[in-house]
C-alpha cells in the first residue's frame, strides 16, 4: 500500500479496534488501511466527489461533509481518535476545529506545514514575497490554506487552551527526523505532527 | 418467442421481458393497526439468478405509487413499453447488476398492481374491499416482504434498498429484522413525515373523498371511480416530486433563457380559465394518467402509510435507539434540489445512525430534478450506487466461495 508518509508515521498511536474519525479522508486509503491492518471501525469526512467514490470503492465509511461548518452532529467522545491531516491551515476556525477534535475523540492527531520553516523565513527575508515550496505550491491568491501556522503558534495555543501534548514529531518531506530539527524544530522543521488530548 | 419481441431490439443491459409471479399466503398476517389479514397475495418480480448459498439477493421496496415492476419489459407486442420504474438501476452492468445479484420488487400490501389490496375481493362478501381493507403501515409491509424472503429461502438480504417511501422501508428492515440483512440503502427519505409532508397528503386525501365518484370507497359497486380526484391528488403530489428548477427547464424552451417556465401552450394568453400555459396542460395528463391506472383506495392507504410512519415510537423518539440492534452497514443518499424529503432530512437519518455508532457512508447529490431524482440516471449517483453494490458483490460472491 503505497501511504503517504505522514500517515504511516501516525498509525503508531492509533490503537487496534478502535474508533477512528478522519477529518478530509480523501481517497480513503489511510481509513482503509487502518481497518486492513488494526481492524479500526472508521469514518471518514469529505466533501470531494472523486473523493467520495474512491472511499466507497474501498468499502471506506464516508460522510459527505463540509467540516468547517463544524462536528455538531458527532456525540463528545465518540470516537477514540480524530485524525486532520494537512488540513488544519485550510479551515475558517482552526481553534475552533481543534476544540470540537477534542471534544469528539479522546485523542487527536493533527498534521500541518511548519511556516516557520527556514527556507519560508529566507524566502520572505530576501525577496519580499509570500514563500513558495514543494509543501505550498500554491500563489498567494488561489492557495487553498488560510491559517499558516508555526510549531511555536501552535504549542501556544496548545498551552493557552490546556491542552495536553502526548507526542509531536517534526519531520522533513520524507518524514525523517533529523539533529538540527529535533533541537531546533520551528527553525528546521517542515512538516509538524501533533499527538494531543485534553 | 413471438415475431413482435424479435423486431425489437432492446438495449444489451436490460433485464429484458420480464413475467411476474404472484404468491399465495395462507397464513394470518397480524397487523399495526390490530387487524389481521387472512390470506394475501404478493405480486413479485425478480431479475437474476439466486446463487447457491442464497447470499446475493437484492430486496427494491417501491415508493407510493411504484409496484413491482421496477425493470425490463411486459410485452412484445408493444413497441412504445416504457421499461419498470427502476430500470436504470437494475440490469447487467447497471448498479443492481443482474449478472451478480438476484433482484426482488414485489408490489406491497394494499396496492393496486396484483397483490391484494382494497381493489381485491374480499372472500367474506365476493365483492372488492374497497374501505374495510384495514390500514397497513411500513411495518405491516415489512413484515409480508420477510414472509416472502422465507418462501424464497433468503435468510438474508445481500442489501434492502429504497427510496422515499421506499427508504422508510429499508430503515423498517434495519430495525425489525438486523439480522436479516447486510447493507441497508436509504435514499431520498426522511425519518418520519413534518408537516408539511402531512399537510400535502390530507390535500390528497381530501381531493379523493369529496369526489362525488368516490360513494364512501365503494366506487366499484357503482362502475366508476373518482377519477377527478385521484388526478388532483396525483397533480399536487406531483408538484412537490419536482423542484421549481426542473419545472422552469421543462416548460422553459420557447425563449432564448428559461423564461421562468412560462411557455404557453397555444402561444397567447386566452384571457379566460383555459388553460394558457403547458405546465397547466401537463399536470392534467399526468394527473388523469394516474388516475386510470391508479386505484384511489390503494392511493389513501399509501399516503397513510407515510403519514403514519415513525421508527421511534418504540424508541421514546429516538432514532438512534431505534437503530441500536441494527447489524447492517448503511448508506444514506439525498438530493440537493429535493424539497419534500430535503437533504436535512437524510442528514437526520445520518445523525441518528452515527450517534448509534454505525457503519454510516452519505452522499449529497447535486442534482436540479427535485424529489422524482432518486428515480433518475444521474451519473454521480448511479455511479457511487454501482461502486457500493459493487463491494456489496465482492462480499457475497467470498461467501459463496
Amino acid at each position: 500500500m503505497n501511504l503517504r508518509a505522514d500517515l504511516l508515521l501516525i498509525q503508531d498511536w492509533i490503537a487496534p479496534g478502535s474508533r477512528v474519525l478522519d477529518l478530509g479522508c480523501g481517497d480513503g486509503a489511510f481509513l482503509a488501511h487502518l481497518k486492513a491492518t488494526k481492524g479500526v471501525q472508521d469514518c471518514g469526512l469529505e466533501i470531494d466527489a472523486d473523493n467520495i467514490f474512491k472511499c466507497l470503492q474501498a468499502g471506506v465509511n464516508v460522510v459527505e461533509q463540509d467540516m468547517d461548518k463544524g462536528l455538531r452532529n458527532f456525540d463528545t467522545g465518540s470516537f477514540d481518535t480524530v485524525v486532520l491531516a494537512h488540513t488544519l491551515q485550510a479551515l475558517h476556525r482552526p481553534d475552533e476545529i481543534v476544540e470540537e477534535m477534542l471534544r469528539v475523540g479522546r485523542n487527536c492527531i493533527l498534521t500541518f506545514p511548519n511556516f516557520a520553516y527556514w527556507r519560508h523565513r529566507l524566502s520572505l527575508l530576501t525577496e519580499g514575497r509570500m514563500p513558495k515550496s514543494p509543501q505550498l505550491p500554491h500563489e498567494w491568491y488561489d492557495t487553498p490554506n488560510l491559517h499558516h501556522c508555526t510549531i511555536s503558534d501552535f504549542d501556544r495555543l496548545c498551552r493557552s487552551r490546556r491542552i495536553r501534548l502526548l507526542q509531536r514529531t517534526v519531520v522533513d518531506d520524507d518524514h525523517r527526523s533529523t539533529w538540527p530539527m529535533r533541537l531546533w524544530p520551528n527553525l528546521f522543521g517542515i512538516n509538524a505532527i501533533y499527538h494531543i488530548t485534553r | 418467442m413471438s415475431t413482435a419481441a424479435a423486431t425489437r431490439a432492446l438495449p444489451a443491459d436490460s433485464v429484458g421481458y420480464v413475467v411476474p409471479q404472484k404468491f399465495h399466503f395462507d397464513e394470518p398476517l397480524p397487523l399495526r393497526s390490530g387487524r389481521t389479514l387472512e390470506h394475501y397475495d404478493l405480486m413479485v418480480e425478480t431479475y437474476g439468478t439466486l446463487n447457491a448459498d442464497r447470499s446475493n439477493a437484492l430486496l427494491i421496496c417501491h415508493a407510493l405509487s411504484g409496484d413491482h415492476h421496477a425493470a425490463g419489459y411486459h410485452d412484445p407486442s408493444n413497441p412504445k413499453e416504457k421499461p419498470g420504474w427502476w430500470d436504470c438501476c437494475i440490469g447487467p452492468g447497471k448498479p443492481f447488476d443482474t449478472r451478480h445479484f438476484f433482484v426482488v420488487c414485489l408490489n406491497n400490501l394494499g396496492g393496486c398492481a396484483g397483490s391484494t389490496g382494497p381493489s381485491s375481493l374480499n372472500p367474506d362478501t365476493g365483492k372488492p374491499f374497497g374501505p374495510d381493507f384495514p390500514i397497513i403501515t411500513v411495518r405491516d409491509w415489512v413484515s409480508a416482504q420477510a414472509r416472502l424472503a422465507d418462501r424464497l429461502g433468503i435468510d438474508c438480504w445481500a442489501a434492502v434498498i429504497g427510496g422515499s417511501l421506499g427508504g422508510m422501508q429499508v430503515m423498517r428492515w434495519a430495525i425489525s429484522y438486523p439480522q436479516r440483512l447486510r447493507h441497508a440503502l436509504i435514499i431520498a427519505a426522511a425519518p418520519k413525515l413534518s408537516a408539511q409532508n402531512i399537510a400535502f397528503n390530507e390535500v390528497a386525501r381530501q381531493s379523493i373523498m369529496s369526489d362525488p365518484d368516490f360513494h364512501q370507497g365503494r366506487y366499484y359497486d357503482f362502475g366508476t371511480y373518482p377519477k377527478r380526484g385521484v388526478t388532483l391528488a396525483r397533480m399536487v403530489g406531483h408538484i412537490t416530486y419536482l423542484s421549481d428548477t426542473s419545472l422552469r427547464e421543462k416548460f422553459g424552451k420557447a425563449g432564448r433563457d428559461s423564461n421562468f417556465g412560462r411557455d404557453l401552450r397555444d402561444g397567447r394568453l386566452s384571457f379566460g380559465f383555459d388553460v394558457d400555459f403547458q405546465v397547466q396542460s401537463y399536470l392534467q395528463y399526468k394527473g388523469e394518467t394516474f388516475s386510470s391506472r391508479f386505484d384511489a383506495n390503494s392511493y389513501l392507504l399509501m399516503t397513510k402509510a407515510l403519514d403514519y410512519f415513525d421508527p421511534t415510537v418504540d424508541y421514546d423518539g429516538d432514532l438512534s435507539k431505534a437503530f441500536a440492534a441494527s447489524t447492517c452497514k448503511f448508506l444514506v443518499m439525498s438530493f440537493t434540489s429535493d424539497w419534500r424529503f430535503a437533504p436535512e432530512r437524510s442528514r437526520e437519518i445520518v445523525d441518528a445512525l452515527l450517534k448509534a455508532r454505525k457503519d454510516v457512508s452519505y452522499l449529497e447529490i447535486e442534482a436540479a430534478e427535485g424529489h422524482d431524482s432518486f428515480l433518475l440516471p444521474i451519473p454521480r449517483y448511479m455511479q457511487a450506487l454501482q461502486a457500493y453494490l459493487g463491494r456489496v458483490a465482492a462480499e457475497s460472491s467470498g461467501a459463496a466461495a
